[in-house]
């Protein structure tokens, strides 16, 4: 890997880390909050939702893919 | 007030989690290989922190509060997010605690099987480099928490004390063990900086993007206990599921490599 690429790597890493997901969540909901913080309707309540939303997804994710880890190593264990 | 304490323990606690990391891949250095190497390392990526707190903590004044709130907000948010994420998998039990003796035990054994090295001035190549690594990763990311609260509090120098303090309170530590400091509940603290990195985040992200909290700042004392109870509520689901057959024979299993 060249310099530049690690270089980049690492501030992504750093800034985005291991779920792309989140930061597009956060982004979106902060694009949110602006449109509606330029109207009558109050903007406050949409990253607490975007939380509520993004924080259960980014687990149930990482944990299906534990779990699939598992159960591969379960069958593994059991053919050999 | 609520925020000056709630800035201080913030800024703390993400210091001394990140401050106890970075002592014990010192200590995996200096004890295996050359202890004047490894503080070379650790002074050296003390200075690049302080210049890279130096040029960015006075630029971070300059920027408007509304957009560095929007910004930062934003990060913390993202960085909160994940911290949680990580703190809840570990308090279900879905993936392996936090283990300084352990981690100290990997890096001592990469160590002593690493081949020894003079640079210049360096007598070992390998503790000088892993001391300086370890210091200016696990010091960065507090480096951003500590500056980008107190810019957004408006108190850089209360969230420097903090940081200072805790740095202090490890070292001072880490000389009186000469181990590493596996008994720091280094869990519980992640979950809770996760809690506050998620709230300010909430919080400031709203406000920089115009939102108008309802009660002002008064907004973060609901938000903060409520941030901790949905994770408390993540947590108690999450160790249903690991208390599954399947699961409970794999309680150590690490789904992903984890920035601290």
């Amino acid at each position: 890997m060249s310099r530049i690429s690690a270089f980049f790597a690492f501030w992504y890493d750093f800034i985005v880390g291991d779920d792309w997901r989140v930061a597009v969540g956060v982004i979106a909901a902060l694009a949110i909050t602006y449109g509606l913080s330029t109207t009558a309707i109050p903007a406050w309540w949409v990253l607490p939702a975007a939380v509520v939303i993004v924080l259960p997804l980014s687990l149930w994710r990482v944990t299906r893919r534990a779990g699939t880890n598992r159960r591969a190593a379960a069958r593994s264990t059991r053919t050999h | 007030m609520m925020s000056a304490g709630a800035l201080f323990l913030a800024v703390f606690l993400a210091c001394v989690v990140e401050a106890v990391e970075a002592l014990t891949i010192v200590l995996a250095a200096g004890t295996s290989r050359d202890w004047r190497s490894a503080i070379t390392g650790v002074v050296s990526g003390v200075v690049v922190l302080a210049v890279i707190v130096a040029v960015v903590g006075p630029a971070l004044t300059l920027i408007p509060l509304d957009a560095l709130r929007l910004v930062v907000g934003g990060l913390l948010l993202i960085f909160g997010v994940q911290w949680l994420r990580k703190a809840i998998m570990r308090a279900a039990g879905l993936k392996a605690l936090h283990d300084e003796d352990a981690i100290f035990a990997t890096e001592l054994a990469a160590a002593q099987a690493a081949p020894a090295g003079r640079r210049g001035m360096v007598a070992d190549w390998y503790s000088f480099t892993l001391s300086f690594k370890g210091v200016v990763l696990e010091g960065l990311e507090v480096a951003f928490i500590a500056l980008t609260f107190g810019a957004n509090q408006q108190n850089i120098p209360l969230a420097a004390v903090a940081a200072l303090a805790a740095v202090l309170v490890v070292t001072l530590a880490g000389i009186a063990v000469r181990a590493p400091l596996a008994r720091v509940p280094e869990n519980s603290m992640k979950f809770v900086v996760g809690i506050m990195l998620t709230s300010f985040g909430v919080f400031w992200g709203a406000e920089g993007a115009g939102a108008v909290w309802p009660a002002g700042d008064a907004a973060l004392l609901v938000l903060v206990p409520a941030v901790a109870l949905f994770a408390l509520v993540l947590v108690a689901s999450l160790r249903r599921i690991a208390a599954q057959p399947l699961a409970t024979t794999t309680s150590s299993t690490r789904p992903e490599g984890a920035p601290s």
